[in-house]
């Protein structure tokens, strides 16, 4: 456990971050821009020395009110935003630089680590003759050469396009899934955190907002107005169950089967699912006649009224939560209330999971 | 023709040389103070070190002189410690022409400093290194321009030091007398050409090393910021 007891004041905004951090997997930091996520991280890191506070990680203080460790000495990986790669050396030399000094301390081996995030052609390259993709993957792979003991990310594909960060993600799958280091991953980008993480941690204003697990945040009305509206859905776990002859994956939930265009995924992998909520319509009854191939049913747990004409709708799909997107209106005229018994059709059904890319269903 | 006497250029270049050195290990410090400060102290530290760019060399020599003569608080003490003095002596020459070159050491380092920011060196601290360590292998490397131009500039404007070394050192041979002051001597007394080998000497001399300089300097492989 990674606990953290910190205020750091700035001339516009304060820090003040009260809160555990599990140890366990992908625990995303999320926040809009300005929500204080980087500095959080800055402040773990042991990089802001003018945070008060307390920061103790798995039993060993890094800070208290008598001192501050170090942050050479504190045994963090930190991949920047700007990957700071040192110009004056070379691929391996920037690797080297890391391995030289965690020597001794049970890290991963050079080779594995290169060939984990396929640098062995850019070894002997410079920084500056890397793409922003390549230069991600060197910094990722120079920090977990230091043998860390958790790693710290602040966006690491926010300064990527879409086609680097689909590049980048599956190794940030891999590491997760190797389960060896913790991660803590700043960002600003459902899509990366509804993918990557276990935990969420959402920041608002230098506080903490949330936390919870991300199917629990996710599936939170509450939570949506922190969200881009847009951008809110929940995620469900699911199983491959067959590739069927017309081309579509059949996908176990627990709520019932999911079709979706060949998601390419062996049968019986563990996939995970994200419903945006503004692609989930309901119906009171079982519709018949209609092109959507994603029918299920589910019961609601909660229904919210948004800002202006939006409602949102909490649902129990089999053991999973989703939300669904309605308007006011309809969430009147079809008297949708707790226990209410609906039908969720959804429109589109999103896949994230290592070497899958991302798959989107339409209805 | 006989050649006129050499040793003021040895003993300008020895100067130049140990000045160099000098400020580089005074300099590198104070260099760091100001790029990495937020003191309140910090404008004022500025306005000290450049201060011999806008001073008549005469002035800081004048000075100098009253601060190191043997009987100033300074020259006393180094009188009773080594039973010689600072002023008119070689010694004497180094610290004035230290003082006197500063601020071309401090503002070329401090801009590389500045330039370099703080990115490596946090990048170097999550990679294990101390400050000692991350001053080796991140900062120098990195400010090799800066530190060039700083060591090639302090030396140059040593070698054409004339008003403080007239006013702090006098004109004594193997000791005091520097090329300028012998050209000086050679002027007066109408010796020319004496004073135009000794001129066409430090100017030949002066332009190589800014050309090799120069050269070393453009294919540098390192380009920052």
């Amino acid at each position: 456990m990674l606990q953290v007891d910190v205020t750091l004041g700035f001339d516009e905004f304060a820090l003040a971050v009260r809160h555990d951090f599990a140890l366990s997997g992908v625990t995303a930091i999320f926040g809009r821009s300005g929500s204080g996520k980087s500095t959080l991280l800055r402040v773990i890191a042991g990089l802001e020395t003018r945070a008060e506070g307390r920061v103790v990680m798995a039993g060993e203080v890094w800070q208290d009110q008598n001192r501050q460790i170090a942050p050479e000495r504190r045994g963090v990986g930190y991949v920047f935003q700007d990957t700071r790669l040192f110009p004056h050396l070379s691929v391996r030399g920037n690797l080297d630089y890391a391995l030289k000094r965690a020597r001794g301390l049970g890290g991963p081996r050079f080779d594995d680590v290169v060939q984990a995030l396929d640098l062995g052609a850019l070894l002997a390259r410079r920084p500056t003759a890397l793409s922003g993709g390549e230069k991600q993957r060197v910094a990722i792979a120079r920090a977990l050469l230091t043998a860390p003991k958790i790693l710290l990310m602040d966006e690491p594909l926010a300064a990527l396009d879409d086609a680097r960060k689909a590049e980048i993600l599956p190794y940030l799958e891999r590491l997760r899934d190797a389960g060896g280091v913790p991660i803590l991953y700043v960002s600003h980008s459902l899509a990366e955190v509804s993918r990557l993480a276990r935990h969420i941690v959402v920041l608002q204003a230098g506080r903490v907002m949330r936390a919870d697990t991300a199917e629990a945040v996710l599936s939170d009305p509450e939570a949506v107005p922190m969200f881009d509206r847009r951008e809110a859905g929940a995620i469900i776990a699911a199983r491959v169950g067959a590739q069927e002859a017309d081309g579509l994956t059949r996908l176990e939930t627990s709520a019932g089967p999911l079709f979706l265009p060949r998601a390419g995924a062996a049968i019986g992998s563990s996939l995970r699912i994200r419903i945006h909520a503004q692609d989930v319509m309901l119906a009171r009854a079982r519709p018949e006649g209609l092109s959507a191939l994603n029918i299920l049913p589910a019961i609601v747990t909660e229904v919210r009224l948004g800002e202006g004409s939006d409602a949102l709708v909490q649902l129990r799909m089999g053991d999973d939560l989703i939300l669904a997107r309605i308007t006011r209106r309809s969430a009147r005229v079809m008297a949708l209330a707790p226990g209410a018994e609906v039908f969720a059709i959804l429109k589109s059904v999103a896949v994230a999971q290592a070497d899958v890319g991302t798959a989107t269903a339409q209805a | 023709m006989e050649l006129p006497d050499l040793a003021p250029l040895w003993l300008t270049l020895r100067l130049a040389g140990i000045t160099m050195a000098l400020l580089l290990v005074i300099g590198t410090p104070i260099a760091w103070w100001l790029a990495h400060s937020q003191s309140r102290l910090k404008p004022v530290i500025e306005a000290l070190t450049a201060l011999p760019l806008v001073l008549p060399p005469t002035v800081l020599g004048f000075y100098l002189l009253v601060m190191l003569s043997p009987k100033s608080l300074i020259g006393g003490a180094w009188l009773d410690l080594t039973g010689t003095t600072l002023t008119f002596s070689f010694l004497g020459l180094v610290v004035g022409s230290a003082i006197y070159s500063l601020p071309f050491t401090v503002q070329p380092l401090q801009a590389a400093f500045e330039g370099l920011g703080r990115g490596p060196l946090e990048a170097a601290a999550m990679l294990r290194a101390g400050p000692i360590d991350r001053f080796r292998t991140v900062v120098l490397p990195l400010s090799a321009r800066g530190f060039l131009t700083a060591a090639v500039l302090s030396f140059a404007h040593t070698l054409g030091e004339f008003g403080v070394v007239l006013m702090l050192g006098g004109n004594i041979p193997g000791k005091t007398k520097v090329i300028s002051i012998a050209i000086y001597e050679q002027v007066e007394t109408i010796n020319y050409a004496d004073a135009h080998v000794l001129s066409a000497g430090l100017l030949l001399f002066s332009f190589l090393v800014l050309l090799f300089v120069y050269t070393v300097n453009r294919r540098f492989p390192v380009s920052v910021g």
